[in-house]
């Protein structure tokens, strides 16, 4: 075996501040083969992001490499002086970042940038740049790469940021490029396309790739090895295949479990009690230990040294200690969850909530005198019902108008259009008063539980202000009774009311805005991305919450999502939206196992499964989505769809429907 | 039947009540902020800044010097029906406290420190022959026999006797400091005072010390010298400087604060009102306040303060003595100087609404139907609070600023009310004299830099303890 281009070993960053110093990466050790694509995963505060930082040597400025090697094609990077390090930067390794609207500057056009970059690390000069820089972008695909060149980021959309991102790390062909989170702030359709223009750049030009993901669907289809990272260190490394096929350490496994997509409905999935441990004491046993099911005598006090779980896979764990390995091992994901849900009785209810030809447009003005000069059709005649107790999911990329949908049913936006019959009553017409009596029947619940919550209100007093506004509970003694109720069934001590959000955990915010949700005793609940902005397995507390609430209360959920396999775990139905319309909607086994709309069959093969022998054709979606205010005419999709019929262009298509549940719109089924 | 009659009566101008009012507002917006940890926890960081804690020390003097000259009364008259009878002139406990500054005038100016006036004066000579000569001073250095010989002594004596005394008395402060913190940190006295000066305290007690320290030096020997000398001089009618200049505070004061309360109410109503409503009230107040901030602010102060004045003189019944029509005046400057400076926090307030009404735990209020105006007591008002705070310190020194160049130009305080800016205005005239008269000028500068180095230092302070990025960044790195 040659030397490999990366090797990393013991390589241990401190963060100062605050009381203790912070050791976010503590002795980690890999290798990257030239030409080999190296995942990093794990949630997010477990240091993977630090390790890339610490390779770079672009720690912030509290922070500093205590130990270690970085070997770059045999060259230690950590003794380079810096001028020397930032030939090695963008010549030899580049980076790119989660969030490609803030690496470019915004008032550069993004032809001036890659040539900045192009002019640094190479030769060349005047019209060859320019000559390079169309090459690049051409390289990216581009699309109209000449006259992109000379265009700004803001006219771009975060999939061409990021492939102009690319473009810059490429500009001088890197032998490492450091993709941080590429993706992650991508929808499904453009991932796919970025992942797929990664994975060829890699091939054609032999580029390692140090990957850093928390998406298992993404390193299983991009990596060759895995390495999972869990407090500032890494704990398992394996080859892809045999990672997925049995991951060893019971924290990888954990992660597994609490995948809904691997799980499957009806059972709850795996949730990892407790939290990752505080990076400012030593350790002096293994760090999973206090949240490990399968923990030893020993785990608490003895760290624990590497196990070799089958060739070339290891784990830092006690379990698979010498000739421990084969007893301990088994086909993980097999391992069943522990309580299964019982599926929801399907029976026809009658519809709680019916919406029909919903319409939400936002006025754009123009002008000294602010004339309406056009129409953002943000939701533009939507239809749907939800009956007691079911759940419908709502799927469609950012910018499809399905958080729209959920604020204008509970009139947060004001609809331009339609109706919104719940219990009999158009929401739609009523006065402010009577509206308000409404209210208690719907709640919402949001996506970023940081912001879900005032940061100057105690949550108790969060708790009732909704009561009180809405007249539940006659007096403060059995409103504070009520509170104490409610804490418990989401899972937390009452005592918790009289503390301050900061004090809490994304997760347990989340549970704190589940439970001011259900403290006004709705029949519906709008979940509006509530998982997004955690990671999977404080996401699978969230849902087994969910769940557990909607059997017991008898709830019906309108769940929001970008992510199918979420959507597949908890929705009865599912709606497709796309540009402001329901595209598709069916039962979930219908929309999900046998979709018609080529946009819904698209989005479906969009999605990385967790499951490297999974082959399946990506449908490559051409460009993004369209603006709402100048929708393409006919069938919104028909710009992008592959096949598209001359009378797509012309008109919009009725419902098609399948079955009694199913309908799709598309003219491919007249 | 026997009156009572008491030696005074007190009297409460406007501004009194309202500098009170303010104290008991600012005592109660303590004992709330105490109870909360979320509020009282960049308080904290302010009390752990060296830098804001001197200022603050600095800062408490002048306030209680501001406070004593706030509580006004009038003494009684030797009466002889019995009937009580009081003067006309109304004397703070300041004054009753500087009363040998206050009443030992001289004839006209005088240098610091000087047995002779700074003016020569013919002199009549027993023999009926006259003379021109630097008369004696009627109270400075009175007590000299021969100033010639024993001045530098006495002065240095002096000064130095205070100087002891003043040390004592700081040293007391600094063993109750340290007696203070030794109980609460259950830990003997001694230690508490070695780690107090190594630094190693939570609240930086040494900053605290080394400025009464520092203050003390100062104070000691001004306050021994005070009674027998003038300290910074005597002006064109003869009234001791330093009692002006310690007069002046008050006024300064007054103006920086009250005039921030009367801006505060605009600012946050107007501006939280913009950003939540937006649409047509937002509209509305961006006029209101693009076109108040697009007229110059002096026409505005100049034409209001006249108008004022117009109304005093003409209703002369309404205002009995010069004092009230003083103070009338100057809370008619604190108005409108609040009402012209509204507009830039204001802004400041409208934009943080726009983004905070976004925010979804306002729209999880919307969707409990939670009123309007709940919504913005609950969830707005309380977010922009630490905008308002770093605000309403920093605008302080301004006003205090502003204050000092209006009554330069003349639409300030009324002329009979003594402040650093009619103190500047009487000094421009001095300068212009051969020999030059500078300590008029100099007292005031020295003063009013005092309190607005120290008002912009604590102003730092808490703009650091209550700013999220400073906090954010601090937390990060």
């Amino acid at each position: 075996m040659t030397a490999p281009l990366l090797r990393v070993s013991g390589l241990t960053a401190r963060i100062h501040g605050g009381v203790a110093p912070v050791l976010p990466v503590d002795g980690v050790s890999f290798d990257i083969a030239a030409g080999q694509t190296f995942a990093l995963v794990g949630e997010s505060g477990c240091g993977k992001s630090m390790t890339a930082l610490s390779i770079m040597r672009l720690l912030p400025e509290a922070g500093e490499i205590a130990g270690g090697v970085v070997e770059l094609d045999g060259e230690n990077l950590l003794a380079l002086s810096e001028a020397r390090m930032r030939e090695v930067r963008g010549r030899r390794v580049a980076m790119i970042f989660q969030e490609p609207g803030l690496s470019l500057n915004p008032v550069m056009t993004v032809g001036a940038q890659i040539a900045e970059a192009v002019r640094r690390h190479t030769g060349l000069a005047g019209a060859a740049v320019d000559a390079r820089v169309l090459q690049l972008l051409e390289a990216v695909h581009m699309p109209d790469a000449r006259r992109r060149m000379a265009e700004y980021p803001f006219q771009m959309s975060g999939g061409m940021k990021q492939r102009v991102m690319i473009a810059i790390a490429l500009a001088c062909d890197p032998a490492l490029l450091i993709a941080d989170e590429p993706t992650t702030a991508l929808d499904v359709t453009v991932q796919a396309q970025v992942l797929e223009l990664l994975r060829e750049l890699q091939r054609s030009r032999g580029m390692a790739m140090l990957l850093i993901t928390h998406d298992l669907g993404v390193v299983a289809q991009m990596a060759q090895q895995v390495a999972v990272m869990y407090a500032g260190e890494i704990i398992e490394s394996a080859p892809v295949e045999a990672f997925f096929a049995g991951p060893a350490h019971p924290y990888s496994r954990k992660l597994f479990e609490s995948l809904p997509d691997r799980v499957g409905r009806g059972h709850a999935l795996a949730a990892i009690r407790g939290t990752v441990p505080a990076l400012t004491r030593p350790f002096k046993g293994c760090r999973f230990a206090e949240r490990c099911d399968r923990a030893l005598a020993h785990c608490p006090d003895t760290i624990p040294d590497w196990g070799v779980v089958r060739d070339g896979h290891r784990a830092k764990c006690h379990l698979y200690a010498d000739g421990a390995a084969g007893s301990a091992h088994s086909a993980a994901c097999a391992a069943g969850p522990q309580d299964a849900v019982a599926p929801s009785l399907h029976t026809d209810h009658p519809a709680l909530l019916e919406v029909a030809d919903l319409k939400i447009h936002f006025p754009i003005h123009r002008g000294l005198l602010r004339r309406v000069a056009g129409q953002v059709r943000a939701v533009d005649g939507v239809s749907f019902g939800i009956a007691a107790g079911r759940t419908l999911g709502l799927v469609g990329e950012s910018g499809c108008g399905k958080t729209t949908v959920g604020k204008g049913l509970l009139r947060l936006v004001q609809p331009t259009g339609g109706r919104v019959l719940f219990d009999g009553a158009d929401l739609l017409t009523l006065d402010r008063s009577a509206l308000r009596r409404r209210r208690r029947h719907a709640q919402i619940i949001f996506q970023d539980p940081y912001a879900s919550l005032n940061p100057r209100v105690r949550i108790g007093d969060a708790l009732e202000e909704g009561m009180l506004a809405l007249g539940v509970g006659d007096s403060a003694a059995r409103r504070q009774a009520q509170i104490a109720a409610l804490l418990g069934e989401v899972g937390l001590s009452p005592e918790v009311r009289d503390r301050y959000p900061h004090e809490f955990s994304g997760g347990q915010r989340q549970r704190i805005a589940i439970a001011r949700a259900l403290s006004v005793e709705p029949q519906l609940i709008i979940c509006d991305e509530p998982t997004s902005a955690l990671d999977v397995s404080v996401q699978a507390q969230i849902l087994n919450l969910l769940q557990r609430l909607q059997r017991d209360k008898g709830l019906a959920y309108l769940f929001i999502s970008h992510n199918m396999s979420v959507i597949e775990y908890m929705a009865d139905e599912v709606a497709v939206m796309y540009l402001g319309r329901i595209v598709e909607r069916g039962t979930v086994d219908e929309v999900l196992r046998t979709p018609k709309h080529p946009y819904t069959r698209a989005l479906l093969s969009a999605v990385p499964v967790a499951d490297p022998s999974a082959a399946r054709p990506v449908i490559q979606l051409a460009g993004d989505l369209p603006s709402p205010v100048h929708p393409p005419h006919g069938c919104h999709f028909h710009p992008r769809c592959g096949a598209a019929l001359p009378q797509c262009r012309l008109e919009f298509p009725d419902e098609q429907a399948f079955s009694a549940s199913h309908a799709a719109r598309c003219h491919l089924y007249r | 039947m026997m009156h009572l009659v008491l030696p005074f009566r007190f009297e409460w101008l406007w501004s009194d009540a309202l500098v009170w009012l303010l104290v008991a507002s600012v005592i109660g917006f303590a004992i709330y902020t105490n109870a909360r940890p979320h509020l009282r926890a960049p308080w904290a960081r302010v009390s752990r800044s060296a830098s804001g804690l001197a200022a603050a020390t600095v800062l408490a003097l002048f306030v209680i010097v501001g406070l004593l000259d706030s509580v006004h009364y009038r003494e009684a008259l030797p009466s002889q029906d019995g009937k009580a009878a009081y003067a006309t002139e109304l004397r703070s406990v300041l004054d009753r406290l500087l009363q040998p500054l206050r009443a030992s005038r001289e004839k006209t100016y005088s240098a610091p420190l000087a047995t002779h006036l700074y003016a020569k004066e013919t002199v009549q000579l027993p023999d009926g022959g006259e003379v021109r000569v630097f008369p004696r001073l009627r109270h400075g250095g009175a007590h000299l026999v021969d100033p010639q010989q024993d001045w530098a002594r006495d002065v240095a004596v002096k000064a130095f006797r205070g100087l002891a005394i003043a040390l004592l008395v700081w040293f007391v402060a600094a063993i109750g400091v340290c007696a203070a913190e030794s109980r609460r940190a259950t830990a003997g006295i001694e230690s508490v005072w070695r780690d107090v000066w190594a630094g190693r305290t939570a609240v930086p007690w040494r900053a605290v010390l080394a400025a009464l320290g520092l203050l003390c030096v100062l104070i000691g020997p001004v306050t021994a010298l005070a009674p027998h000398y003038h300290v910074l001089g005597t002006d064109k009618v003869g009234q001791d400087v330093l009692y002006q200049a310690l007069k002046s505070i008050r006024t300064g004061l007054v103006i920086g604060t009250l005039a921030t309360l009367v801006m505060l109410p605009f600012a946050l109503v107007l501006g939280v009102m913009a950003g939540y409503f937006k649409g047509r009230i937002d509209d509305l107040i961006q006029y209101l306040y693009t076109t108040l901030s697009s007229i110059p602010g002096v026409l505005l102060i100049a034409a209001a303060v006249l108008m004022m004045q117009v109304y005093i003189e003409n209703h002369p019944e309404l205002f009995p003595s010069t004092e009230i029509r003083a103070d009338v005046r100057l809370i008619a400057l604190c108005v409108i100087l609040g009402v012209t400076s509204w507009t830039g926090l204001c802004r400041l307030l409208r934009g943080e609404a726009l983004k905070l009404r976004e925010m979804e735990y306002i729209q999880a209020a919307h969707a409990f139907g939670v009123s309007h105006w709940r919504i913005m007591m609950r969830h707005i008002v309380p977010n922009v609070m630490h905008i308002v705070m770093i605000a309403l310190v920093m605008d302080f020194s301004g006003l205090v600023l502003a204050e000092a160049v209006l009554s330069y130009v003349g639409v300030g305080v009324d002329p009979s009310m003594i402040s650093f800016g009619t103190m500047i205005n009487s000094a421009r005239l001095e300068m212009a004299r051969e020999p030059m008269v500078w300590w008029s000028l100099a007292a005031a500068f020295v003063f009013m830099l005092t309190l607005v180095l120290a008002a912009n230092l604590f102003a730092d302070a808490v703009r650091d303890a209550f700013d999220p990025r400073l906090i954010m960044a601090g937390r990060h790195s």
